[in-house]
This record gives structure tokens, sequence and C-alpha cells, in this order.
């Protein structure tokens, strides 16, 4: 008697450049952009938090816009440009000015939010959202903060929108 | 979340065809498809991806009409000078929904299809109450539960749910019409007909089934784009009424337009969200606004006649005074008193 076995589906190649290199992945269809964050590509940055697009944890540029890596599906980053907080830095290890903005400004405690919390930063001051206290407010309402430090994060926010010439 | 087939076809015709296979689901942002794919709502054996369909991001004017496509993301439909303009309660009603970075993946051909926020309905699989969208014949746990989110109008004892989506509300006021593609060709559905209530589903004789009947879409279809009127001289406003200021569902809410000649109202539309299975068009108030002034004490009284027929639940009464509100804040917005 032929023992049952499951469906397998046929993994699938994806081609996209992550952090501004180039790289392959062969993953199975369901394998989500965060999970293979986490677990293949090794970058850790990228927060799990509810996986279900309500915290902004798991949030990255995708062709410059940031978005939930928990709500998009690795093969649907074929030919894409995905940067995550471990792209943010320069060569040489200098912060981008909203990562040292949130030092200053100590905008964070737990940390767990925070990699999801700067990427978002460094999209609402390039959408141009990063004008005053309250658009900001509503522009980081995607990015959950459980210790409750949203003044903290607002004022980076608005002080990396400075020194970055975008206010 | 069980493993699936992926295509991602490069043309609306590929995608109708590559979704010729029955158990086949569409995926645009997947904001919604992967979260009732890990809650066991859908068990789909093949996703096709719409995102490589770049004919379909599409915001233009055409005829009298503001085009748009599918795949357009909320934030972009949201942020256009041509929606802004135009369709101003379009704008509002995509930039109030959801955040920031889930408006960069959600779609509006998505959005519209959006399942509703029902507690009983949002759950793991195996439930342990009865939902009749989720397993036909269980029953409803919210009729007799937990039911202050749930409809006013058109529920029946199979299905006491809302349809959570902002942008429906808007496209429902402004009158468009989903461009809808499928084997047989194409069509079009007026958006104040594209989603159904269970009372709507039951007389249209769906069965035992009903409560799983939330739109006229066909299997085999997808939405394409929507055109909406463009309407000179006309004006509109969405007013969101939640329980915090950003991030988060209507408890209800209003989509207004209005075109005011010599101060008073020629024409308002008045939609509200989130107190039924569809948009809720409150034609009767339509009517009656025709000639008054755009005052608080001219407008009130018809706006609640036409919440007269309203059927609140144990827990939601409250949502018929605020639905009130919301729809007279909306109107006066739109009219430029708020």
């Amino acid at each position: 008697m032929t023992p049952a076995v499951a469906r397998l589906e046929p993994p699938t190649q994806v081609r996209l450049r992550l952090n501004d290199e180039a790289v392959a992945a062969t993953v199975e269809n369901r394998v989500t952009l965060l999970d293979w964050l986490r677990e293949r590509a090794t970058l850790t940055g990228t927060k799990k938090g509810c996986n279900e697009g309500a915290c902004g944890a798991c949030t990255v540029l995708i062709d410059g816009k940031r978005m939930n890596a928990c709500l998009t599906l690795l093969v649907q980053c074929e030919g894409k440009q995905v940067t995550t907080v471990e792209g943010l830095a320069g060569q040489d290890g200098s912060l981008h000015p909203v990562q040292q903005a949130f030092i200053d400004n100590d905008a964070f405690q737990c940390g767990y939010c925070t990699p999801g919390q700067v990427i978002s930063a460094v999209a609402c001051i390039e959408e141009g959202h990063a004008t005053d206290e309250a658009s900001v407010r509503e522009w980081m309402s995607g990015n959950i903060c459980r210790c409750s430090s949203y003044p903290q994060i607002t004022a980076a926010v608005l002080d990396a929108a400075k020194r970055m010439g975008r206010t | 979340m069980r493993n699936f087939q992926y295509a991602a076809p490069e043309s609306p015709e590929l995608a109708i065809a590559a979704l010729g296979d029955p158990e086949a689901s569409v995926i645009a942002g997947g904001t919604e498809l992967l979260n009732w794919m890990r809650l066991g709502i859908v068990r789909p054996a093949k996703l096709v991806d719409v995102g490589r369909i770049s004919a379909l991001d599409r915001i233009a004017s055409a005829d009298g009409h503001i085009e748009i496509g599918a795949r357009a993301t909320l934030n972009d439909v949201g942020e256009h000078p041509l929606v802004r303009t135009h369709a101003a309660v379009l704008s509002q009603a995509c930039l109030k929904a959801a955040s920031a970075q889930v408006r960069n993946r959600a779609t509006l051909g998505g959005n519209v299809l959006q399942k509703t926020r029902c507690t009983y309905f949002r759950a793991d699989a195996p439930l342990p109450w009865g939902c009749n969208k989720r397993e036909p014949g269980t029953g409803c746990a919210a009729l007799h539960g937990h039911n202050d989110r749930h409809a006013i109008f058109g529920w029946t004892d199979i299905c006491v749910a809302t349809q959570p989506s902002d942008p429906a509300v808007a496209l429902a006021c402004l009158d468009a019409e989903a461009n809808v593609l499928g084997p047989g060709g194409t069509r079009s559905i007026a958006m104040t007909d594209f989603h159904v209530t269970p009372a709507e589903a039951q007389t249209d004789g769906d069965g035992a089934d009903a409560a799983q009947v939330e739109t006229r879409l066909q299997p085999g279809e997808i939405i394409t784009g929507y055109r909406i009127p463009m309407r000179d001289g006309e004006r509109s406003a969405y007013i969101k009424v939640r329980e915090r200021d950003s991030f988060e569902y209507a408890l209800v809410a209003a989509a207004a337009t209005v075109m005011v000649t010599d101060g008073r109202i020629a024409r308002a539309r008045l939609a509200l969200g989130s107190v039924a299975q569809k948009p809720w068009r409150l034609h009767q108030a339509e009517d009656a606004l025709v000639g008054a002034e755009v005052r608080r004490d001219a407008i009130e009284p018809a706006i609640r006649t036409a919440m007269g027929d309203a059927r609140p639940l144990e827990h939601n009464a409250y949502k018929v005074e605020l639905s009130v509100k919301a729809a007279l804040r909306a109107l006066l917005a739109a009219g430029g008193q708020s």
C-alpha cells in the first residue's frame, strides 16, 4: 500500500536586491519576507511581533516604500529592492541620521519595536510627512511601542527630519 | 499555513485564465489574504498574484470620470491630486484606513473585498462556537453574544456582520462603478450594489451558504478598476468615528457629497460604514435634503428620520445615534460648515 504523502508544491527561485546586494533564494511559496529575512538571510534586526500587520515591528522598505514584511510573501519580492534596518548605516558603521536621532532622544526602552520604528521613520521623513507632531503621530501610527515611548519617538523623528533638512 | 502553487501572470487576461482553477485565490497586497490563510478562513491550493500587472496601477481622468486601477494602493489613491480635488471623500477614507505601511501594500481592488472584523469570525480554526460564515449551518455566535460592533441594517439570524472597508463607503457615496473582468468578459457593478447583506443573500436564494455571500463578484472574476463620476461644484467629506484616532477600524463612518446652489442643497448623497455588510446609502434623507440650507438644525431631522428603520442588536443601539451625528458632521464638512 502506498503511504499517503502531502502534496509537495515546487519551490520558487526568487532574485532580489537585499540591502544593495543581489541575492537569490529558493523557497516554498508560503514563506513570508519576514520569516525569510530572519531564518534564512539571518538578518534578525527585522522583528516578528504580531505577524498580522498590526504592530509594525517587521517594517522594511520595498523599492523605497515602507511595508509590513509579515504581509509580504518572498515570492512577491522578485526583482525588488529590499532594505532592512541592517542596511541603513554607512559602510564605515556611521549611523543613519534617524538612528542617531533615536539615540539622542532616548526614543526606546526595551528596543523590540525600534528597528521597525527607525525604518518607518526613514520613510515617513522621505514621504514629507514629518512636518509637525500631529503629522508624525498620524503617519507613524502603524508602529506600536508597548513601552509607550511615543513622545520620545515623535521627537526623534522630527529631530532627524530637521537634521536631514526635511521639515 | 499550507503550501500552495504560485503564479504571477503579466496581464489581466492571463490572470483570469489562471483563476480557472476553482481552488485558486487572487493575491494583490496580501494584507487580508495572508491573515485569512493563517486563521484557516481560506485554504487556497494556488495563488494568482496580480502584482506584475502594471497596467492596473493607473490613476487618471477620462471623459468626466476618475479611473483608478485596482492595483493602486490606498496611499497612492489617497494622496493623488485628482482624487484629493474631485473625490475628497475617497482620499480621506483611504488615508484613514489602516496604517501607512499597510496602505503601501493594500490595494483599492482588494480593500473592498476585506472580510468582517467580527471576533467570532476571525478566530483560529477549529472554532469553538458557531459561525455561518466559516461553517454554514453552525449558527451565529454574535447574534446573542458580544455584538456591540455588529450590524444595525440588513442582518438576519444567520449573520450580523458588518463590512469594515472605508474606501467602499466613499465609492458607494460617489456612485462609483467597479470594472470587473471574468471568463465571460467585462462588466461593471455599481458600488452601491457590489456588497450584499445577509438579508439580500437569503432573498437571492443562496440557501445554506447565504452567510458566505458578501459581494456580487462571481468566482473567477477580478476587479480591474473603478470609474468615479466627477461632478463640477460638488464637495465631499468622510468622517470616521473610532476608539482611537489612528490605525483603528470604525465604530461608524459616514461619507457625504453635497452640491450647494444659492445657499441650499441641490443634491446630497450620504453613505454609512460599519452599520451593515454593505455601505448603507441614506436615499430617503438624500431626497428630503434637497432645498435645505447647510445648517445643523435644517439637515438633522432628515437624517434622523432616515435612520428610523435601523434594527439594533442587544449591544449596539449606540450606533443609531452615532450614525446620525456622523452623517450630520460629514454633510456639514462637505458643505464647508464644520
